[in-house]
């Protein structure tokens, strides 16, 4: 049944808002609906941008796709339909001693759209991306065809899909190779630094020592204290604890906060108190992997405390050869603007090679970043950002983005051209439009 | 361990309520037309930690099957503790108005075929002396709305059939519970629009297995439903039937 146009569903930025058609898919063996319109899987829209949406056209809704199909629980190996969530899977392994091998900083998201969206966490210099974890995937293309993708079968939808953000058919099912675990805790430790050189010691320093490591960035702090922040990096616990998984959220924002609830003011005050929250002696801990890996799914909703207008987030990646010159001039142009938010990492990717044509992750350094949506001026600082980011031959991650140039797009993904035909003549997607005008 | 048997296990609701019995290790015997969606339903339940799962794909409207179907269910469980019957068909109201053969599919959909099932179940259930059987109804059986009517109808005959049925059995140990659903967000209403009155399968699931547990005879669900149709039941049918809804 077709549905009309609404603006009902959004991207998890809440910027930009279409009008657009959907249908939900219940079962995985059934055909593709023909709805007369460009077709979009649309998970559970925790891209941040346009990545997610299909202005004018149809979204395939795949959270009916909700079926475990198999899963090994001797060796680790998990096959479930596409709209299964990174929730669902750790509710289901974790009691038997098994982890998602990659994951990123929330677990409400569907399988499906992290392959899509080739996504990577806090292990990616250890592990890779989602994508390296994958046994293989079923591809359901608009012209009826069942693909089934592996490394060593229809390599080139394979490379082609991970990554290619759904416009190469629907994901039906996903088989991934989980990671064993002796506990759900993770012992980690966090370490107050003063400047970018000190965050690049860190990184290199524990590399080898820490599975996870991550950064967090006072991005409003400028002169002196101009690139500070903590350190955070962990390993899984190796001595027991009940394998118990995640509880449900504890609060719920229920509805867009004023739009000026996080000014310059309040995220001046929580990025100063939190930095000064850490002492300078660093602290080990061990807590539960939710609070460790997922902090903000904690917060239902928490997108909302931007308020109506949404927020961007800005996500580029910056090669080592260029060292720490092009983050810290990144980081000045943002505390310059006083533009920046509270949310704020920086983490080195590996030299583990992404599969997919359209991966995000290379070696490099990446910065993530919210801003509050201030329209024109928020839009310009980004512009300045781009053109640092291009000098130094980065990229821009596409899962995060409502606004990058045709342009940038093109210099942050070199083999476009390969990709290309393997697009799905039924699919499309408003990011997909805007940078191919 | 639960033995379950469930005649319309591709139903979304009742997805719901078995992935919920699955996970305190259950055992299954699926009936269900289409084979390709048991097969994912079944695999799904597996993982979700069920003792075990028979599949059998069969189209409930032919009764002439029934005897068989159920002698096999009980065969392969080695008894059975619950008998969940949830396959249905909503149909087109409008069709139905003015084609008797899409009105009497619906009537024997929802109605007959699970008169038949039962008539072949109660004895197998008599002789074992235990068993439960929770059946889905809807609110629409209560009173003959003109927007459904027919479907409602069948439903409305259902759930009288329950009502003797459960008083027939009510000195044996055998519990019959009639779960009158409200507006429910399922594939098999997707063309319907929503509102605020609409229920999750995922949110009824669980108040389902309660009302199973409690073995209660009938319930609304979501509980309010109790109060909306004990207006929609008083209301005199000179107003009632000027009603549109």
């Amino acid at each position: 049944m077709k549905e009309e146009l609404t603006t009902a569903i959004a991207s998890w930025g809440r910027y930009p808002q279409v009008a657009q058609h959907s249908q939900r898919l219940a079962w995985s063996c059934e055909p593709l609906p023909r709805p007369g319109s460009a077709l979009l899987p649309f998970g559970l829209g925790r891209s941040y941008g346009d990545s997610c949406l299909n202005d004018q056209h149809t979204l395939l809704l795949t959270r009916g796709l909700d079926r475990f199909l198999a899963f090994d629980r001797k060796n680790g190996l998990l096959r479930c339909e596409s709209g299964v969530s990174l929730a669902e899977i750790l509710a289901l392994v974790v009691p038997h001693g098994w982890f998602l091998p990659v994951t990123p900083g929330t677990k409400f998201v569907t399988v499906g759209g992290a392959v899509a969206n080739d996504v990577h966490g806090k292990n990616h210099h250890r592990a890779g991306s989602f994508g390296n974890q994958l046994r293989a995937f079923e591809l359901l293309r608009s012209d009826g065809r069942r693909l089934r993708c592996a490394a060593e079968e229809n390599a080139d939808y394979f490379t082609a899909t991970i990554g290619g953000l759904g416009l190469t058919g629907l994901i039906t099912w996903v088989e991934l190779q989980l990671k064993p675990i002796v506990s759900p805790l993770i012992e980690h430790e966090v370490i107050r630094f003063s400047g970018l050189a000190e965050f690049f010691a860190l990184s290199l320093q524990s590399a080898e020592s820490h599975e996870y490591t991550v950064a967090w960035i006072d991005c409003l702090a400028s002169g002196n204290a101009l690139g500070r922040g903590h350190f955070i990096r962990g390993n899984h616990a190796t001595t027991g604890a009940p394998l118990r998984p995640s509880k449900p959220p504890w609060l719920t924002i229920p509805c867009n906060l004023p739009r000026r609830t996080l000014n310059p003011l309040t995220l001046h005050a929580f990025n100063r108190a939190y930095y000064w929250r850490q002492p300078r002696k660093s602290k080990h801990r061990r807590s539960h992997y939710d609070p460790f890996f997922y902090p903000l799914d904690a917060v239902n909703h928490w997108n909302r405390l931007y308020g109506r207008p949404g927020f961007f987030q800005y996500q580029c990646v910056v090669p080592f050869a260029e060292g720490p010159g092009p983050i810290q001039e990144i980081l000045a142009a943002i505390a310059a603007a006083r533009q920046g938010s509270f949310l704020a990492v920086l983490k080195t990717f590996g030299s583990i090679p992404s599969r997919g044509l359209l991966s995000f992750p290379r070696p490099g350094v990446t910065l993530a970043l919210d801003f509050p949506n201030r329209g024109a001026a928020t839009l310009n600082l980004f512009t300045r950002l781009d053109a640092l980011v291009g000098q130094a031959g980065g990229a821009l991650y596409p899962a995060k983005d409502a606004r990058m140039s045709p342009a940038i797009f093109r210099l942050s993904f070199p083999r476009l051209e390969q990709f290309i035909p393997f697009l799905d003549p039924s699919f499309s997607s408003t990011f997909w439009r805007r940078v191919n005008p | 361990m639960k033995k379950v048997v469930v005649f319309g296990a591709t139903s979304a609701i009742i997805q719901a309520v078995a992935r919920l019995l699955a996970a305190e290790g259950a055992s299954f015997f699926l009936v269900a037309r289409n084979p390709a969606k048991l097969a994912s339903v079944a695999a799904d339940l597996r993982v979700r930690g069920a003792t075990a799962v028979h599949e059998a794909d069969l189209d409930l409207n032919d009764v002439n099957s029934h005897q068989a179907l159920i002698a096999d269910a009980f065969a392969q469980l080695a008894g059975v503790d619950l008998v969940l019957v949830a396959h249905g068909l909503l149909g087109a109201q409008a069709r139905a108005e003015v084609e008797f053969a899409h009105a009497s599919e619906l009537i024997f959909t929802n109605y007959l075929s699970i008169v038949s099932l039962l008539t072949h179940l109660i004895p197998r259930l008599e002789a074992q002396q235990r068993g439960q059987v929770a059946v889905l109804s809807s609110v629409a059986g209560d009173r003959g709305r003109a927007s459904n009517y027919v479907y409602g109808s069948a439903k409305g005959a259902l759930t009288l059939y329950l009502s003797g049925l459960r008083a027939r059995l009510s000195r044996t140990p055998i519990n019959i519970l009639t779960l009158k659903l409200g507006f429910v967000d399922t594939p098999m209403t997707a063309g319907c629009k929503k509102g605020p009155l609409w229920a999750t399968p995922a949110a009824l699931a669980p108040r389902i297995l309660a009302a199973i547990a409690a073995r209660r005879d009938q319930c609304y669900l979501p509980g309010f439903w109790a109060i909306i149709m004990t207006i929609v039941k008083l209301l005199p049918e000179p107003i009632f039937k000027k009603l549109r809804f």
